[in-house]
């Protein structure tokens, strides 16, 4: 279901008179199952190229498919369920939603899923605490770090059972070790269930949890090289 | 997929409280603009309805019945045979609480200094009470008696007039059906005080039967006064009342016969609609106002929801079900506090000091502000759809928005 798939997707951005590269004719085949990082220097088009994956951004020009379906000829409500069932997000900017507490925030998708909350409130207790914030289920994001509020995210991200997760800097706001535990916890859902990972990353320690590294510079991929993870999953 | 209502309601209930000032605001403007529709139709039924009843004790009564030429000529000649038969039966319905057979007939009044003018009522004082005359009106000497009664009762203002006195003699002249003058002494009874000025120099009561003997019209009478239950639904009795009369009579109802009155509830009920819209529209200026802020403020998080895979419809019902939870609230305040400020009032208020001039248009000095279940109903339920209707726009707008732009917002 979720390979990914990318040919000639370009997008411009348009800022006064200036035109702006986002995406310039990028292709890449990503198999289901897949441990992808993106990475490459600010602006280089990586966040771009992930909301176009998602179906939040319509590119220019190009075609997307995940699994047997044509993203960027979906409506916006198609895409919205698709986003829904399929895609775990973690946003690079702004994750959680203020008036929702860190137990809802993680619930909000399968609730919106229509998931019972017998079935989906031990499912966020567990991955809360497995990102480490058992105790602080019932806090406002504005009452979290900004690490914590990151790991919410993450647990969001996963808790709803996705087929791809979206990932963009998501240990931008972490410590090493707490990174650590989080990559951890991307690779044994890789392992264990083969969700496809795709993430964004400055991050070399990052980088090395990854089979694959595709590199980008100003909307272009200039390298993309399968390696052995350099950290295997740990347990 | 189904709505998923439960995190929608969570979600905009929580929103709604967010803001508190702004809300508790918007909420205050939309309580009192629920009273004010409310109260202020409330003052205006009070104000209509005093305006017809007033004139429908002029009338008298919700509906007459004459001789066909009467109206236009309400000589002694066009009277009509006192109710007999069918006709007795109906007036013995239910839905009459009360009916009077009265000569009424123009006339002259003279005393030793000055002659007037006037209508002569012939009248049964007991049938009368109930429909034409109020015995509180009375403010000298006695009401009459009985149908016989040779004594006539004036209106103050006529009293002065002619420059006499409770107890004096005055004569009264009319005509008979065979034109000739016919002329009576009376001995003044009795003296009465009316809302008009006008009331009380033109109506002068005397007994039914002294009058049909003076006018020679033996058991004849000009009219039968008949009063219902509600002057607003006459369905109970009229319709069985005009076929008894038959066609040889002429059965009016109180539209028919004061069209004045009947235009005037026709433009109640236009003014309370005007008054609603009016209130309504400066109330959707702050609705929309509110709404576009509150979603202009949480345009991050609408699209980080779309990010998430929450659809455009379901961003659409959430501020929808805010709005509409700020309407609710606002309604139920707002009618309740409607309840509480008109129900002491419904006792009547004094309007003499401020309203000089109303009597001129029939109306009393006292106002009977009425609270009618249907008139809040229809404001509440005018509020709500136009409110709706009016929070469609930012919501709208907030389904609509590019969910990447929107969480780029800062
Ligand atoms: N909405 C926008 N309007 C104008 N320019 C944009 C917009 N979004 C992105 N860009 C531009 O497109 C290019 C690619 O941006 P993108 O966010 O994909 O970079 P990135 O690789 O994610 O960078 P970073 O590592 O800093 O997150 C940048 O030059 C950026 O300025
Ligand atoms: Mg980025």
């Amino acid at each position: 279901m979720s390979s990914v798939s990318c040919k000639d997707l370009s997008k411009t951005f348009t800022q006064g008179d200036e035109i702006i590269v986002g995406l310039d004719q990028v292709s890449i085949n990503i198999e289901e199952g897949s441990f992808v990082c993106l990475s490459g220097p600010s602006g280089s088009g990586k966040t771009t190229l992930l909301n176009a994956i998602g179906g939040l951004d319509k590119p220019d020009g190009g075609e997307i498919t995940i699994g047997e379906q044509r993203v960027d000829q979906m409506r916006k409500a198609e895409l919205a369920d698709m986003r829904l069932h399929n895609i775990g997000f973690v946003f690079q900017a702004y994750n959680l939603i203020p008036v929702l507490t860190a137990l809802e925030n993680v619930e909000f998708v399968m609730q919106v899923q229509g998931r019972a909350v017998a079935e989906r409130r031990p499912a966020a207790m567990a991955i809360l605490e497995e990102v480490g914030l058992k105790g602080m289920q019932d806090r406002l994001p504005s009452q979290l770090s900004g690490g914590q509020q990151q790991r919410v995210a993450v647990a969001r991200a996963i808790v709803s059972k996705p087929t791809l997760v979206l990932a963009d800097e998501p240990t931008a706001n972490l410590d090493t070790k707490t990174s650590a535990q989080l990559m951890d916890l991307f690779v044994e859902l890789n392992e264990r269930r083969r969700v496809t990972f795709v993430i964004a990353t400055h991050d070399p320690r990052i980088m090395a949890y990854c089979k694959r590294l595709i590199k980008m510079q100003d909307g272009k991929i200039v390298a993309d090289d399968l390696q052995q993870p350099a950290i295997a999953a740990a347990g | 997929m189904s709505i998923p209502l439960k995190i929608i309601s969570v979600l905009a209930w929580r929103n709604l409280w967010r803001n508190y000032r702004r809300t508790s605001i918007m909420l205050l403007a939309i309580v009192v603009g629920v009273w004010a529709m409310i109260f202020m139709n409330a003052l205006m039924i009070g104000m209509v309805d005093g305006m017809v009843k007033g004139g429908i004790r002029n009338l008298p009564g919700h509906a007459q019945i004459h001789h066909p030429a009467y109206r236009d000529d309400p000589s002694v000649v066009n009277n009509m045979p006192a109710p007999a038969g069918d006709l007795l039966k109906a007036l013995g319905s239910d839905g009459v609480l009360g009916w009077s057979a009265r000569v009424r007939v123009p006339a002259v009044i003279s005393s030793e200094r000055d002659s007037r003018g006037v209508i002569l009522l012939g009248v049964d004082p007991v049938r009368e009470a109930g429909v034409g005359f109020d015995l509180s009106d009375l403010v000298d000497g006695r009401f009459l008696e009985a149908a016989d009664d040779t004594g006539l009762v004036v209106g103050a203002k006529l009293l002065q007039r002619l420059e006499t006195r409770l107890g004096k003699r005055v004569v009264v002249m009319s005509q008979d059906p065979h034109n000739n003058v016919a002329e009576r002494g009376f001995r003044i009874v009795g003296v009465y005080s009316a809302e008009l000025d006008s009331q009380e120099e033109t109506f002068i009561y005397a007994g039914r039967e002294t009058v049909q003997k003076m006018l020679e019209m033996g058991s004849a009478i000009s009219e039968v006064a008949i009063l219902g239950q509600d002057y607003r639904d006459l369905s109970v009795w009229y319709p069985a009342l005009e076929q008894a009369a038959g066609s040889g009579l002429e059965v009016r109802d109180w539209r028919e016969l004061d069209a004045f009155l009947d235009t005037m509830l026709g433009v109640q009920d236009g003014m309370a609609l005007v008054l609603i819209v009016i209130i309504f529209i400066a109330l959707s200026f702050g609705l929309v106002n509110t709404m576009v802020m509150a979603v202009f403020e949480r345009i991050r998080e609408i699209g980080l929801m779309q990010a998430l895979g929450m659809r455009p419809s379901s961003i659409l019902y959430q501020v929808l079900v805010e709005a509409f939870i700020l309407l609710v609230l606002g309604l139920v305040l707002g009618n309740l506090l409607a309840l509480l400020t008109i129900a002491p009032l419904e006792s009547g208020i004094d309007i003499s000091g401020i309203a000089d001039g109303a009597e001129m248009f029939g109306m009393s000095t006292v106002l009977y502000p009425a609270l009618r279940a249907g008139d809040m109903v229809m404001a509440s339920v005018i509020v709500m759809v136009l409110g709706l209707l009016s929070s469609f726009l930012p919501a709208w707008r907030a389904a609509h928005i590019n969910p990447v732009e929107a969480i780029n917002k800062i």
